[in-house]
């Protein structure tokens, strides 16, 4: 299902050329209305109308995150504040939080490549649409509830929080989509069938949009297991719009980014040197047709990698393969770069164990050492020592054999760890590093 | 001649094992017989208690995981020698032995051991061949 069939299934050639002309249009833009632009074109002796092809957005220097802080709040906007009609913030756990302004036209594109999420689901005016993203300065809540209102669904703007309230709101008003982060929405099954005796599977969810988080593959088949819906991956960040970058189709083989309005690049994240399609690197995007704060080759800090060929569902968008791992995610143990989720994944693989679980990093001796703390199921748990310190040994080979570092598992009782209803707290770092 | 054991998972924190049997002492549960089995950081206690239905209940509602096995428990005469006669019974017929734990009847004439074995269909019919006292869930649960 299409909600804009005509751009969705669009020609690449037209496509490009789409591109190209929306990407000389915002440059010029960009750099006659944002000092920041001028200054950093001006720095690297670039002018606006440098730009001729697709190719020559490797001259644009890169805005990080960073960038933007410098200068809060309001240093990146294009347009005067009586043209804003909404402001959005990531808040910052370092330093000052990111601000964004959306202009009335920013609104619609946001409208726009959120209907055309919400479609790819197979979601219609039919579906009673429930959003357990957070309303507020952050976009998740906000965004899935422009997109919804535009497509035209029963909206039930639930927020994030109040699990119990999720769970008797999704029984009652017979739910039938659920936004909202994946680690949370392991957490309402295990709420629903714990705490309530609620079947999840007996719910009427047929279909769930997850995101503003890392998860894996192995946490979609639990999700979808636990509820019976097909769960998709959608993507966005504040700077950029808020979800909606992109979203994944029935395919459930990547996530279309909305290429009219975003340009994706790949990187690789220490020399910046561009990656040929299919490389794994940091994602870059450029925004193509905003007006309120115009981003030119952002560094998402995401690592992905771009996906050739093309999707079964007839869409010309092309697709990202799942967010593999943030750079600030990055934790370095005895210098070797690992992610979170690869340790997720590994545990995940080692059959039985709930996904809950907590990596600890010490440094002892002056030593790196890595605790990873995982709970006990009532299923994994047996009586016999020996079939426990199997599973622990299975669990400490398994996760050695995806990062390539050695680390001490250890089983502790079930719900013993910090449960989140927001971002999941998945690494105490007590090395005192920072 | 199956009976009930309640195995608990703990955690090596301090303070986890009274927890778990003051939960049980709370609900006046009796523990006829305990043990534990534990390695560095977990530990596994296991128990013959009057009423495992009750007690497991108990313990699931204050966060502990729990699991219901089933063991075989017999009697075995006060003299040298006992046990070992009833190992090589099931030594003989391939039986492993999982594990085992003995506790005292009132009277201190005979040990109840508490077995568990990979097959305990099997050892209830080789021990009950050779003359070896059962036991019953319920004379357990009233001893
Ligand atoms: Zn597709």
């Amino acid at each position: 299902m299409f909600w804009n069939k005509e751009m969705e299934t669009i020609s690449v050639e037209r496509l490009r050329e789409l591109q190209l002309e929306r990407l000389k249009k915002v440059v010029k833009y960009a750099y006659e209305r944002v000092p920041y632009y001028k200054k950093k074109f001006d720095e690297v002796g670039l002018k606006p109308e440098d730009i001729r092809t697709l190719d020559d957005i490797k001259y644009i220097p890169y805005t990080s995150k960073a960038d933007l802080r410098e200068v809060y709040p309001f240093g990146m906007f294009a347009v005067p504040l009586s043209e804003i009609v909404e402001i959005h913030s990531s808040s910052g756990t370092t330093g000052k939080p990111v601000v964004m302004g959306y202009t009335r036209g920013d609104i619609g594109v946001w409208k726009e490549v959120m209907a055309r999420s919400i479609t790819m689901m197979g979601v219609t005016k039919e579906d009673i649409v429930q959003i357990a993203y957070g309303y507020g300065l952050f976009t998740g809540g906000l965004g899935f509830h422009y997109g919804a209102l535009t497509v035209g669904a029963t909206i039930v703007p639930a927020s994030a929080g109040n699990t119990r309230r999720q769970i008797e709101l999704m029984r009652d008003f017979g739910t039938t989509v659920l936004c909202c982060t994946p680690s949370y929405a392991l957490y309402l099954a295990e709420y629903a069938k714990d705490e309530m005796g609620i079947e999840p599977s007996t719910l009427k969810l047929k279909a769930g949009s997850f995101g503003a988080e890392m998860w894996t593959e192995e946490m979609r088949k639990e999700i979808e297991k636990r509820f019976g819906l097909k769960a998709y991956n959608v993507y966005g960040l504040t700077e950029i719009i808020g979800p909606g970058v992109g979203h994944e189709c029935q395919a459930q083989q990547g996530i279309h980014i909305q290429e009219d309005h975003f340009y994706p690049e790949i990187i690789e994240p220490e020399t910046g040197e561009i990656l040929p399609e299919g490389r794994t690197g940091e994602l870059v995007l450029t925004t193509l047709t905003k007006e309120g704060v115009p981003m030119l080759r952002f560094r998402t800090r995401d690592i992905t990698a771009l996906i050739t060929g093309e999707c079964s569902c007839g869409r010309t968008l092309r697709r990202v393969k799942r967010i593999q791992g943030r750079s600030d995610d990055m934790i370095k143990v005895r210098g070797v770069m690992l992610f979170p989720y690869q340790i997720e994944k590994a545990i995940l693989e080692v059959q039985g164990v709930e996904p809950h679980y907590q990596i600890i990093l010490t440094r002892p001796h002056h030593l790196d050492e890595i605790e990873v703390q995982v709970e006990v199921s009532k299923e994994t748990f047996s009586d016999d020592v020996k079939t426990m310190e199997g599973l622990k040994k299975k669990l400490e080979k398994r996760i050695e054999e995806t990062v390539g570092i050695r680390v001490a598992v250890t089983l502790v009782e079930p719900k013993s760890l910090p449960r989140s209803e927001g971002k999941a707290k998945r690494v105490i770092d007590k090395r005192g590093l920072s | 001649m199956k009976i009930k054991q309640l195995s608990v998972f703990l955690e090596n924190k301090k303070g986890r094992l009274y927890e778990a049997l003051s939960v049980l002492a709370k609900e006046g549960i009796n523990i006829r017989a305990l043990t534990i089995a534990d390695t560095s950081d977990f530990g596994i206690l296991r128990m013959i208690v009057n009423n495992a239905d009750a007690a497991k209940r108990a313990l699931e509602e204050t966060g502990f995981t729990t699991k219901i096995t089933n063991v075989v428990a017999i009697g075995v005469k006060d003299r040298p020698g006992g046990l070992a006669e009833v190992l090589k019974y099931l030594y003989e017929a391939d039986i492993n032995v999982e594990y085992l734990y003995a506790f005292v009847e009132k009277s201190g004439e005979e040990a109840v051991v508490v077995l568990r074995t990979n097959n305990l269909d099997k050892t209830i019919d080789i021990l009950s061949q050779r003359g070896i006292k059962l036991f019953d869930s319920q004379t357990i649960e009233n001893i």
